[in-house]
This record gives structure tokens, C-alpha cells and sequence, in this order.
């Protein structure tokens, strides 16, 4: 008998305890594993969220794309965004592998993504009016996405797992071609330290809401002690957020920036950052489709979508949405 | 400065290609058919750029301006790129209601990657050193490009009847400019008689058999004679699409080119 037909055997509760016992050993799920449901569902949501948030990503610093002010910087700033668009298709991938079961594909992503049902991270429905913008997106929206993504390096599941870590390996190069731009831009002319200050300014709420809400503050964060139990993550949207200040707090004021919130410091006795916490209902507004940009970028998604269905259509006449 | 002005323009006009056609090909970023094609497509457009600014450090060599102030900085009338590279990608900007013409694209790249690669083989032979190492690096890289446009061509010129009928718009759209692409410009004979690059005449025979033998192999109708329609970009004559289009690429160089960026 082998071990496949043992296991066909055991009843739902001794399959789910079996997957637990896995995990809490620190084996890696693979995608034709027996998994529960809600551990897929949990995937599936995590997943294809954190992969269409890279490609819609890509269109806030597209903008700046072909202005980049010289060759240097254009050529860094294409290959940042070409890879953004790479760990998208990459994640895409492997959240399609997750939904094949269920009788979905990446059809039913884009749908679920224009009708609103799949949401991306709330920074990229912010505008990005000037080249400071780029700067700081490549800067301090990259370097949360590496805190937020390491601790994911571990995942229980394999392939998610194993797409971050090449994820974030590229992420650091990011991260450093934006610190770059900063550099030169706080280094440079009163205008461009201006151009520099109004871009943080304008970005400083945004990071915070990167990480979402504190846990007891919101009914949302019950995925975020599921995704810990199942070992999807390792780390509480606070932790994070306290990461994020410890590492780029003293960086930003190092170079003569000023942090929009007065109220910022380093309690020695908690042992914690203290900060003005953002308005979280305007978080929700956002991230259900009502930032300051969701409609534009959604838009643009979704014309050159609709422009390219024939082209679409010409390279696979019968796929569609199943 | 160089008192070599076939020079100059030879890589004004090499430079200036590469230079426009990427920045075209990066306003697509984030709208190309499919997301595979995405990463692929930009690609191509970081080779170019790169390309362009190994041209553009050539010149700067050659005592014409810093690359960066010659790349954004120039009038359009001193650019020496065709005009049919500069054209718009479509209706629209790249910000706002693109209405992107993706059988444009791949027959745009298509013709001018297959021309590239010929210009390519003739400048390995060039009498001027520095062209001859460059074409050497980037013909390595165009392998993949012409790989990647000339599957892109033949896939939908023989699928669907919509994919045909846009393709084969897009082809006539091409043709009448394409001679601005194959040309050498005024100072062509120079150029050819110093050995520069190979003569226009021979490239463009060169190029029309690489098409001949395409058409056949799809059996498609081979289009009649070439044109330059709208003028001949190697002697400055451009569109207001390259005014537009050097505007954006310079809007922020140019509210300080003395600054560091």
C-alpha cells in the first residue's frame, strides 16, 4: 500500500491535523498538497492581491518613465518598473496554480480587479505629481515592501516562499536606486530639496497605511492571525510598521527632511515608536477604489485591456474567463 | 569639436532611432497586450535606451555636449531620427485614455529591428573603431529582438481576421515612411565612401529581400513601392509627434540641466 492511498483513508479532521502537524514542522506546502479551504482561500487572497498590486504599481512610476531627467535615470527607472511588471507575472502564476481547482484563471483575476472585487495596496492609488514622487516611491514604498515581504520568506507555502525571495532580492536594488534619487534631490538645489520635502509630505500617511491597521482596531485583521497560524506570515501589521519607522525614521531626518507628524519619537521605555496614527477609515475609502487616483489607474488597466482583446483573442482564440 | 560632420550625423541619426523608438516603446510600460509581453517589451525599449546612450557618449566624446544635454536638450529640427519612429503610438497619451495600437507597434519595431540588424552587420566593419565595438555589443542583444518582432509578426498576421485586418492597416501605415528609415540622409555618399557604414542602397536592397522572403513565408500580398511621406528626418525634418515627445522626455532635465539629478 502506498503512502498516497494511506492518506486518502484518513478522515477531513485527521488530514487538517496531518497539515497543521506539517507546518508547525516547518515543511513547505506545494500546490498539489492537500490543503483546507481556508487555507487556499487565504492564499488565493493574499497571493493575487500582493501580485496585482505589483503590476498596478508599475503605472504610478510609469508616469515618470519616459521624463526621468537623463539617461542614467532613465535606464534604472525602466528596469525598476520592467521588474515590478516581472514579480507580478511571477505572483499571478502562482496564485493561478492555487485557483486551477477551482475552476478560475487570470481572466478572472483582471475581472475580479475591475469590478472592484480584488483590491491592490492603497500607495499606488495615490497621485504622483512630480519627480520627487518617483524618488520616494522607489525609496520608502519599496524598502516597506521589503519589511512587509521578508517576513513572508518563510511561508508555509512553497511556491510563495520562493517567489518572494527572488522578489526581494530585487527589491533591495530598488530600494537603492530610489535612496539614489533621494540623495541627489536632498543634495541638490533649495527647489529640488523642496520638490523632496512636498513628495514626503505628500507619501508620509500613505506608508503608514502601507502596513494596515493595528490589530484590535479592525475586524479585517482576523486574516492577519489566520495567515500567522497557518504560517503564511510571521508578523503583526504593527511590528512591521515599528520596522519600518527604526529603519527609515533616523535616515529620513539624517538628511534634513521633516517628518509631517511632530508628534513622532522613540519611547526608550516601550521600546516603541510613538506616531499619529492615520485616518483609518480614509484607508478603507481608499483601498475600496475612492483614492485620490483609483479611478485613473483603473481606467487606464482597464482601456488598454479592452484595446488589446483582439490581439488577445489572436494568440488564443478560445480563452476566456471560465 | 570634430570636424567630421558625416560622422556626426551617421551617429546623431543611429543614436537619435534608438533613442526615440524606445521612449515609445516605454510609454506602452504597464498597457502591452499581456503581462508576459509587458516585461519582454520593456525589455527591448532598456536595450535601446542603453544603446542610444552609448551613441550619445560617442558624440559627447566627439566634443558635441554632454550626452544627457544632447539627448533632452536638442531642438526637434536637430534631430536626425526617421520620422516614422517618432509617430504616436496611437490616439490618446500615455497617461490618460491610451488608445494604443498594438499592430503599430509590432510591425514599427519589426521593420526598423530587421533594418537595425543589417545596419548592425555593416557597421562591424566600419572604418570608425568606436562604431565597430558598439555594433558589436548590440548586435547580441537585437538577435533577441528580432527573435521576439519577427514571431509577433508572422503570430498575428496569420491568426484571426481582425488581428490581419489591423496588421495589414499597419503595414501601409509603415511602408510610406519606411524609406525615411532606410535613408542615409544628405551626407549618405561620405559616410559610404569613408567607410563608415555600408552604402543605403545596399541596405535597403538587403532589407527588401529580408521582407520579400517574410511576406512569402506567410503568403502574404508584398506591398508596393516604399515612400517617405510626411519628410526626411536625417535632415531635421520632423512632426509635431517629436515635439510633443521631447517635451515630456525633457520636462524635468530642463528646469535645471546644471543641477544633479
Amino acid at each position: 500500500m502506498t503512502i498516497e492511498t494511506t492518506f486518502d483513508r484518513l478522515t477531513e479532521e485527521e488530514k487538517y491535523e496531518h497539515f497543521l502537524n506539517r507546518i508547525d514542522a516547518g515543511e513547505k506546502i506545494e500546490p498539489n498538497d492537500w490543503m483546507p479551504d481556508d487555507y487556499r482561500q487565504s492564499l488565493i487572497r493574499l497571493i493575487s492581491m500582493h501580485g496585482i498590486s505589483e503590476i498596478m504599481g508599475a503605472l504610478p512610476e510609469k508616469e515618470w518613465v519616459p521624463k526621468a531627467p537623463s539617461l542614467h535615470r532613465k535606464l534604472a527607472i525602466m528596469a525598476k518598473v520592467q521588474d515590478e511588471m516581472g514579480h507580478g507575472q511571477l505572483l499571478l502564476r502562482v496564485a493561478e496554480d492555487l485557483m486551477e481547482p477551482l475552476g478560475k484563471n487570470r481572466e478572472d483575476i483582471m475581472q475580479d480587479l475591475f469590478s472592484g472585487r480584488l483590491k491592490f495596496h492603497n500607495v499606488f492609488h495615490m497621485k504622483a505629481p512630480t519627480w520627487g514622487d518617483a524618488g520616494i516611491i522607489a525609496w520608502l514604498v519599496d524598502g516597506a515592501a521589503i519589511i512587509s515581504q521578508s517576513m513572508m520568506l518563510n511561508s508555509s507555502y512553497g511556491p510563495y516562499a520562493r517567489a518572494l525571495k527572488r522578489i526581494c532580492a530585487e527589491e533591495v536594488f530598488h530600494a537603492q536606486h530610489g535612496e539614489s534619487i533621494i540623495m541627489a534631490l536632498a543634495e541638490g538645489t533649495p527647489e529640488q530639496r523642496e520638490l523632496l520635502q512636498d513628495s514626503l509630505n505628500r507619501w508620509w500617511t500613505a506608508l503608514l497605511m502601507f502596513f494596515g491597521p493595528k490589530a484590535k482596531e479592525n475586524a479585517s485583521t482576523s486574516h492577519v492571525d489566520k495567515n500567522m497560524r497557518y504560517k503564511i506570515r510571521e508578523k503583526t501589521n504593527e511590528e512591521l510598521r515599528q520596522e519600518f519607522f527604526t529603519k527609515y525614521v533616523p535616515r529620513i531626518w539624517s538628511l534634513g527632511l521633516t517628518i509631517p507628524d511632530e508628534t513622532i519619537h522613540f519611547d526608550e521605555e516601550q521600546g516603541l515608536w510613538v506616531y499619529q496614527d492615520p485616518d483609518w477609515s480614509e484607508f478603507k475609502q481608499i483601498v475600496t477604489g475612492n483614492g485620490p487616483q483609483s479611478k485613473e489607474r483603473l481606467e487606464l488597466r482597464e482601456v488598454s485591456y479592452e484595446n488589446n482583446r483582439w490581439v488577445r483573442e489572436a494568440l488564443n482564440p478560445t480563452a476566456k474567463a471560465i | 569639436m570634430t570636424q567630421d560632420k558625416a560622422l556626426v550625423e551617421l551617429l546623431y541619426s543611429l543614436a537619435d532611432d534608438d533613442f526615440i523608438l524606445a521612449y515609445r516603446g516605454s510609454e506602452w510600460l504597464g498597457l502591452a497586450p499581456h503581462i508576459e509581453e509587458d516585461v519582454a517589451y520593456s525589455s527591448i525599449n532598456q536595450d535601446m535606451m542603453g544603446h542610444a546612450t552609448r551613441l550619445y557618449r560617442i558624440l559627447e566624446e566627439l566634443g558635441e555636449g554632454k550626452a544627457d544635454e544632447i539627448s533632452h536638450l536638442r531642438k526637434p529640427e536637430q534631430f536626425r531620427n526617421a520620422i516614422l519612429l517618432e509617430e504616436r503610438n496611437g490616439e490618446g497619451t500615455y497617461l490618460e485614455k491610451p488608445d494604443f495600437d498594438w499592430a503599430f507597434a509590432v510591425v514599427r519595431n519589426y521593420f526598423y529591428t530587421v533594418h537595425k540588424k543589417i545596419r548592425m552587420e555593416s557597421l562591424r566593419k566600419s572604418s570608425y573603431e568606436p562604431l565597430k565595438d558598439t555594433a558589436l555589443k548590440v548586435s547580441i542583444e537585437l538577435q533577441y529582438h528580432l527573435m521576439h518582432w519577427d514571431m509577433w509578426f508572422k503570430q498575428l498576421m496569420t491568426s484571426t481576421d481582425e488581428a490581419k485586418r489591423r496588421m495589414t492597416s499597419a503595414i501601409e501605415r509603415c511602408w510610406i515612411e519606411m524609406n525615411g528609415v532606410l535613408s542615409l540622409g544628405p551626407m549618405a555618399d561620405e559616410m559610404t565612401s569613408k567607410g563608415y557604414v555600408a552604402s543605403e542602397e545596399d541596405m535597403r536592397e538587403k532589407w527588401l529581400t529580408h521582407m520579400k522572403k517574410t511576406f512569402e513565408e506567410i503568403n502574404a500580398p508584398f506591398p508596393k513601392r516604399l515612400a517617405m511621406s510626411k519628410g526626411n528626418g536625417r535632415q531635421g525634418e520632423h512632426t509635431e509627434d517629436l515635439k510633443t515627445a521631447l517635451q515630456t522626455l525633457s520636462e524635468v532635465y530642463e528646469t535645471n540641466p546644471t543641477a544633479g539629478w
